[in-house]
């Protein structure tokens, strides 16, 4: 089952995407576009190149050859260019990296001030709307240390929220927390998906790529090797070395 | 089976009290209860005849050593010689700009130190930018008809305060350009701050200090001269942003890169990225360290005695060739001591308290 709200215009756009790590060959010849509103999930074993991928996205990590588009955007070496994108994209993490020296509050409206310019009053009104979307706002004058590690998580994506993304990029955001918070974390995902938010997200939960994943890619060894709606992907996957991952990752 | 919530219960009563505190800390077995025996004799011992000395045996008031008859210790010499010991040579007339500087110090430090003041903010900007300024033309004069009070007169405990005052203010900043220098991918910026770095560490403050007072003028053309203190202040600055700057690094470093990656993440740029969430971080974590340097600082500011400036240690010595107040050096090198200390741990409480104010859970 996909709800497909995709329109034409292409958010992401990943030609021939290749990167090194020294000697190491990481990423080889990715190509993927991503339209708006589509989300992706990605998935593969560790050490597959799925988290370094959509990291260069957003240029936290540097790609070497091939090119990226990113909201009609070119990522080149131009500054300007880059943090033009990263204005345009929200990134949620493993391990949430809020501040931790600030409030939930000031968490999030940190960016929207100092990036966007946006008046302190109004990034806060903002910031608590959006508090309120994933179920904190009773937390917002609290440091993130006093926050469950699910409740971070939630605090880290309401941030991302504040700078309005076109894109959000998710890197394995439930693989830190404790099974009791994982579904509260997938509940907002979930929300913001049929919201129309155009998503990537790397992660093994594959019940939410059932329910809102468009489509499903696996890597391995720093290639795409398999690429298909998510009905198809589970349950008639083409290659082997697809069928032998969710095989292991599906049997308990 | 049923399932039943245990009730809590008070600690046993060996824990509680004065009694029990004994036990579990003074005599806890045979051996530790010698050794409180043997230490508390020693200090008791040393710690009875002091106090005698320091205190009660003491005279303190007089004019000259005619009133040190009871044999302990002779604090008249440091009471008949206070107003050298606090300012110098400073002309007598114009004490009051010296106590005002101070007052105006002290006085803004402790609207920074307590908890409740409001408009800290703006007490630190005037505190750093604009004291400067009317300190220097309070102590110097030359201005709006005050007397000139040229820097070799200077001396004593404000001189101390002075050199200690500038070096901290300054070499704090200065050693955080250093490490972000130092951490810089820019090959230039940060090959001239590792040089710069690993220069001043390698040589030792009293060779900082010959060098700027006698080699310095040397390469200077003729007719023109620096200030003495001017280029002591430099010297200590430098030598002291050297060391900031490796205290900052280690604070930097223990940063996870996760907080780069999110600032990055929200596009901030590397200088609000510093300013907004590095340095915050990095500043509280070393705030150990960075007071630590800042008390040996503090202290090293004696060592521009051997540079004929009278800071309030050289003060001392001088008052110890004193013809009338022959064989009082230990009163006096106390009393030095005792200032040093003051300073010091004030210093030490306060990064205490900042550490516990800034504590927020993580």
């Amino acid at each position: 089952m996909s709800h497909s709200q995709a329109s034409d215009k292409l958010m992401v756009e990943l030609r021939d995407l290749n990167k090194w790590y020294g000697e190491f060959h990481v990423l080889k010849n990715i190509n993927l576009e991503v339209k708006q509103g589509e989300k992706i999930v990605i998935c593969g074993p560790s050490g597959s190149g799925k988290s370094t991928m959509i990291r260069c996205i957003n240029h936290l990590e540097e790609h070497q050859k091939g090119d990226i588009v990113v909201s009609g955007i070119p990522l080149n070496e131009d500054i300007k260019n880059i943090e033009a994108i990263r204005k345009e994209v929200g990134m949620v993490f493993q391990h949430f990296n809020l501040f931790p020296h600030l409030t939930v509050l000031e968490n999030c409206v940190l960016a929207p001030i100092w990036v966007k310019k946006m008046p302190r009053k109004e990034a806060e009104a903002q910031a608590m709307e959006l508090l309120e979307r994933v179920k904190i706002p009773d937390q917002a004058l609290k440091y993130p240390g006093q926050l469950s590690g699910g409740q971070q998580q939630r605090v880290a994506i309401a941030r991302s929220l504040c700078m309005n993304p076109d894109v959000m990029l998710f890197d394995e955001p439930t693989s830190a927390l404790d099974p009791e918070m994982i579904k509260e974390v997938l509940d907002v995902m979930i929300e913001l998906a049929t919201e129309g938010m155009t998503m990537l997200c790397v992660t093994h939960e594959m019940g939410f790529a059932k329910t809102v994943a468009d489509r499903v890619i696996f890597m391995d060894g720093g290639q795409i090797v398999e690429e298909n709606e998510p009905h198809e992907f589970f349950n008639n996957p083409q290659h082997e070395r697809t069928q032998l991952f969710l095989s292991q990752i599906l049997q308990h | 089976m049923k399932y039943e919530m245990q009730p809590t219960l008070p600690p046993p009563a060996s824990m509680v009290g004065v009694i029990g505190w004994m036990r579990k800390h003074l005599f806890n077995g045979p051996i530790n209860s010698v050794a409180t025996i043997v230490v508390g004799y020693f200090l008791i011992s040393f710690l009875v005849p002091t106090i005698q000395w320091i205190f009660i045996d003491a005279d303190w008031v007089g004019d000259s050593r005619d009133a040190c008859t009871s044999g302990g210790a002779c604090w008249v010499f440091i009471n008949n010689r206070l107003d050298q010991f606090l300012y110098g040579f400073y002309p007598e007339a114009e004490h009051w700009r010296v106590q005002t500087a101070f007052i105006l110090l002290i006085g803004s430090i402790i609207w920074l130190v307590m908890p409740q003041t409001p408009k800290k903010g703006l007490v630190a900007a005037l505190l750093l930018v604009v004291y400067p300024v009317v300190a220097f033309f309070l102590l110097y004069g030359d201005i709006f008809g005050l007397e000139t009070v040229e820097t070799h007169l200077w001396g004593g405990l404000s001189l101390t305060l002075v050199l200690a005052v500038v070096g901290i203010v300054a070499s704090l900043p200065l050693g955080i350009l250093l490490a972000l220098g130092r951490q810089s991918e820019m090959p230039i910026v940060k090959s001239v701050c590792v040089i710069f770095i690993e220069i001043w560490r390698g040589v030792p403050l009293i060779t900082v200090l010959f060098m700027a007072s006698v080699m310095l003028p040397l390469f200077f053309p003729e007719g023109m001269s620096f200030d003495k203190l001017l280029r002591a202040l430099i010297g200590i600055t430098l030598f002291q942003s050297a060391y900031m700057a490796e205290v900052i690094r280690g604070g930097l470093q223990a940063i996870p890169k996760g907080q780069y990656e999110a600032a990055d993440a929200l596009g901030l740029g590397y200088w609000q990225k510093m300013i907004l969430i590095i340095m915050p971080q990095a500043l509280k974590l070393m705030i150990p360290g960075i007071v630590n340097t800042f008390i040996a600082l503090f202290k090293d500011t004696s060592l521009v005695l051997i540079i004929g400036l009278f800071d309030v240690l050289a003060i001392g010595q001088a008052a110890n060739q004193d013809p009338k107040w022959i064989g009082y050096s230990t009163e006096s090198y106390l009393f030095v001591a005792l200032l040093f200390w003051v300073f010091c741990f004030s210093m030490s409480r306060y990064s205490q308290q900042l550490e516990r104010q800034l504590h927020t859970g993580h």
